[in-house]
């Protein structure tokens, strides 16, 4: 039977059993709401998510190796996986339930509207703070200390082929990578993190001035970001990074490289201030503030900027992936952060040759991976967190 | 008004709960409600009271975060709270119909009104598309919507206001439904088109005997339309009465109160010196947006410690003649004197001085006052920047003034604006305008977004301000009985015209100007004849909208 007809026939199947088994309960449980209301897509969805589930509990007890003593790699990366988010969920869990237990009632509300994944990004991004700022004490060794041993493969089990004193292995020139990694968060998180402030201060600053003053400066401002935004950013930053390098090297290039890809990316902040601003402006409030007489500098931080603040935080949580993604994708192509400061983008860049063994040696192909899961693991928690900010800012709560 | 003593709706003891901080809060306090074949109920009460909920509650239907804890609906024998959702949804929209207050924002305005019209009787397979259509058309006519044959392929946007109410009643209609709730469907409505919209609607549920509940805070209103009148307040059942009953003999303390906030009234000034310098004086002002003049040669003065009303339709420019006196708009020809002196035509050119003598309170003061500003800083801005108080001098001054709003200091000093009810927001405008210290108040549309008992609180307020302080006020508004009870002069514009000005008492006295009279007549009485006896009296092609169309 072909792979097609396979699918065709499982879901026919999953079909039937999600008609006869809402008929079922719905007898069962004499007519209840919850099953005479259902509709057939939502009982075809619960049979769908249940067969699923099975099928990966199933291929999760797999064995990890066959007979031969080859090693399974998918059935290994799956159990990372499930291992990872079950771990993650628990986390979350604890910390949403710490939350509730201590602080102030304020806090303590705060964390029972909380949904789970919010408190998942919540954790994240906290432990990556923590990580970032005291790096130097947390970090085992230099993120330039260089040991005789290179290629040490993670896990710390000198069977495998690990080392107890690197516990996540060493690099290709024999770096520690933990101690990498905790750097990382100190190079590539901080240096994101104030690139985005630039880019909202400059973006935000212009917006609010053009959606308040509008005419001419408005007309000026928007069409100059207008012509910013028609080049494809990245190869634009490329660009004038590679520009910059004429005249810069070294740590100046890394301020160089902030201040392009701030102006660059001011430029969608713009966009959102100028159109939230927009949509305060016309308020009463505003009119009453100008008919007073106020100047600029009040109407635009005391009355516009406070009625703003959600939406510009939201896209603040977002931007500052965007950001993070750039410096990391720059430096992958080795003109962000420059060597020998620990930076996540170049460690996936300089340790990619490993994922080629993938398919045999799963423990030696994860090293390029514990950098790339740092960079996808922060961007997933900063979206939690912010798409729980919109939802609380939209209104849709009530 | 075809009642014909078959029950169709019955509510038994219906308690509702809304959810909101965490816990479920009463909204529905045990209330019974039944509803014959045929019968119009009025349900009045303030906002906040319940009506609404209670309303779609009647459909077995509630908002989200809105539940039904206690009590049960039964329709035409179908309990409806019991009953399936495929049940519920061969009902709604078939036999029970709902009419919206905003049919502006109720229409999809991506598709034409005939094609959302015929929607419902296709989908319940009542109505081929083409019989709903000319079905449509049909009701369009009864509904005196002008073209009938065309209107219903127009897109929502291109008809005006009270036609749109129109077409939603036709829509709700369109199954013959056995009942309709109509939640506030002329409250958004000029008085000139509330009366068309009343007037088609009566006589549309008439025609078809259909039963309905009304709802509506205006008291008037609804003695034209129901039968029996329901009074809700705070989620409580006040009482219940035949109309008629109702409005000559009301029971309760809070039915009387309602019934008597129509009598606030000022008593008329003397006449104005004929050499006094008016404090503002609008002197041909012509004004426009763009290339097309709005305002065509607008005079009058205001003079101190006087009330000058400006009346007229949405439209007619009495907001424009405001943004002209504080300078947003600057006149075309004209000018604008204060005191004697001009002044300047662009606010950005206005002194200190000149800003603070004319202050605004606005229509809608939830968008009046920041969100995000204590009520201490949204009062105490105006104090420290035209009086330059700071610290304690300024705290002293707010409470002063707070004090004068009737609002105690230190319970709202630290609150925020989304902690106040409707009339307590309107109180710190207030407030806002009083901590400038100004001569000269516009004071635009400021109770029409409130409850009668709230607004005549307001209007009292306004007026003690007035005599305490010798202010003198523009008053715009849209709503003769609130001229009634607060101006001194009248000024009644159309089409950005002045038609008519004078002392509130002559205005209330024939001989009028046409459209004088044609507003005067427009507003709803007490009276539950008066509808009828206006229809008579001059016949369906002479009232609302229709006439003001004759007449230009």
């Amino acid at each position: 039977m072909s792979g097609l007809a396979t699918i065709v026939v499982a879901l026919v199947a999953i079909g039937i059993v999600a008609w006869v088994g809402r008929f079922a309960m719905q007898k069962i449980s004499g007519n209840a709401p919850k099953f005479r209301d259902m509709p057939f897509a939502v009982a075809f969805g619960y049979v769908l998510a249940a067969v699923l589930v099975a099928l990966g509990v199933w291929y999760f007890f797999q064995p990890k190796a066959n007979e031969q003593g080859i090693q399974n790699a998918g059935v290994i990366f799956f159990r990372w996986a499930v291992q990872g988010v079950l771990i993650g969920m628990v986390a979350a869990w604890i910390f949403r339930f710490l939350g509730r237990m201590v602080g102030t009632s304020g806090s303590r509300k705060l964390f029972r509207q909380m949904p789970l994944t919010a408190s998942f990004g919540i954790l994240v991004i906290v432990v990556y703070a923590v990580l970032a700022i005291f790096a130097g004490l947390i970090a085992p060794h230099g993120q330039e200390t260089v040991f005789a041993q290179a290629n040490v493969v993670p896990g710390g089990n000198p069977a495998l082929g690990g080392n107890p004193d690197f516990p996540l292995g060493t690099d290709q020139i024999g770096r520690d990578i933990l101690s990498r990694l905790i750097y990382g968060a100190q190079n590539t998180v901080g240096i994101a993190f104030a690139t985005t402030l630039i880019a909202f201060f400059i973006g935000g600053t212009l917006g609010f001035l053009a959606a308040t003053l509008q005419g001419w400066l408005d007309q000026v401002l928007s069409r100059a970001v207008d012509v910013l935004m028609a080049i494809p950013s990245l190869i634009f930053s490329l660009l004038l990074i590679t520009v910059a390098s004429a005249w810069v090297s070294g740590f100046g290039l890394t301020i160089a490289m902030v201040l392009i890809i701030a102006v660059i990316d001011s430029t969608r902040v713009f966009r959102l201030a100028r159109a939230v601003g927009m949509n305060i402006v016309v308020m009463d409030y505003i009119e009453a503030a100008k008919l007073r007489g106020e100047g600029l500098g009040y109407l635009i931080f005391k009355e516009i900027l406070p009625n703003a603040t959600a939406p510009l935080l939201a896209e603040f949580g977002l931007r500052f992936c965007f950001v993070f993604l750039t410096i990391s994708a720059l430096s992958f192509l080795g003109v962000g952060i420059q060597p020998p400061l620990a930076d996540w983008g170049t460690m996936v860049r300089d340790l990619s040759a490993f994922i080629n063994y993938a398919s045999f040696a799963p423990l030696a192909a994860s090293v390029p991976l514990l950098a790339a899961g740092a960079i996808a693991l922060l961007t997933v928690a900063v979206n939690f967190v912010v798409d729980w900010m919109l939802y609380r800012s939209s209104g849709l709560k009530e | 008004m075809s009642d014909t003593g078959e029950l169709l709706v019955e509510m038994r003891g219906i308690h509702m709960e809304g959810r909101s901080d965490e816990t479920w809060n009463p909204i529905i306090k045990g209330v019974d409600l039944t509803l014959n074949k045929g019968e119009v109920l009025g349900l009045i009460g303030e906002s906040g009271a319940g009506k609404s909920t209670l309303g779609l509650a009647a459909m077995g239907f509630t908002r989200d975060g809105v539940r039904i804890s206690q009590g049960s609906v039964m329709f035409d024998g179908i309990d409806l709270l019991a009953a399936s959702a495929d049940q519920k949804r061969a009902l709604l929209g078939k036999r029970i119909a709902y009419v919206a207050q905003s049919a502006a924002a109720s229409f999809n305005p991506a598709h034409k009104l005939i094609d959302q019209h015929s929607e419902a009787p296709v989908q319940h397979g009542v109505m081929s598309r083409t019989e709903s259509e000319q079905d449509g058309m049909e009701l369009y006519r009864k509904l005196r919507l002008p073209n009938p044959e065309q209107i219903g392929f127009r897109y929502p946007h291109q008809v005006s206001g009270g036609q749109l109410q129109r077409a939603m009643t036709a829509m709700a209609m369109s199954c013959r439904p056995d009942l309709i709730i109509f939640d506030e469907p002329t409250t958004a409505l000029d008085v000139t088109t509330q009366i068309e919209v009343l007037a088609s609607i009566r006589d549309i549920v008439e025609q078809f005997g259909t039963a309905a509940i009304y709802i509506t805070h205006d008291l008037a209103v609804v003695a034209q339309m129901a039968d029996r009148i329901k009074v809700l307040l705070k989620g409580d059942e006040v009482e219940e009465a035949e109309t008629r009953e109702m409005l000559s003999n009301p029971q309760q303390d809070y039915t009387k109160s309602l019934w008597a906030v129509r009598e606030f009234q000022r008593p008329q000034k003397p006449a104005v010196l004929t050499d006094a310098t008016p404090v503002i004086s609008v002197q041909g002002v012509t004004a426009a947006y763009g290339k097309v003049d709005v305002l065509h040669d607008v005079s009058f003065d205001i003079h101190e410690g006087r009330t000058v009303a400006v009346v007229g339709e949405s439209g007619s420019g009495k907001s424009t003649t405001a943004r002209c006196i504080t300078g947003l708009l600057p006149p075309r020809l004209g000018q604008i004197e204060l005191d004697g002196q001009v002044l300047p035509l662009d606010y950005r050119k206005r002194n200190k001085d000149q800003l603070r003598q004319v202050q605004m309170i606005y229509q809608m003061a939830d968008t009046a006052l920041n969100p995000r500003t204590r009520i201490g800083d949204i009062i105490g801005r105006p104090v420290q920047f035209y009086g330059g108080l700071t610290g304690k001098d300024k705290r002293k001054r707010v409470e002063e003034l707070l004090d004068q709003i009737e609002l105690p200091a230190a319970q709202y000093f630290d609150r925020l604006p989304s902690e106040l009810s409707g009339g307590q927001k309107q109180r710190i405008g207030i407030a806002r305008a009083l901590a400038a210290e100004p001569k000269f108040i516009i004071c635009d549309e400021v109770t029409s977004a409130l409850d009668q008992l709230v607004a005549e609180g307001i209007l009292r307020l306004l007026a003690r301000l007035q005599d305490d302080l010798k202010l003198s006020y523009m008053f715009i508004t849209h709503d003769l009985a609130t001229v009634r009870s607060i101006a001194d002069e009248v000024v009644v514009m159309k089409d950005g015209v002045v038609v008519e000005q004078g002392p509130k008492t002559d205005m209330f006295k024939p001989p009028h100007h046409a459209y004088t009279d044609l507003l005067l007549s427009s507003v709803p009485e007490m009276d539950p004849d008066w509808l009828t006896n206006l229809l008579t009296e001059r016949g369906v092609d002479n009232i609302g909208d229709a006439a003001v169309d004759k007449m230009t």
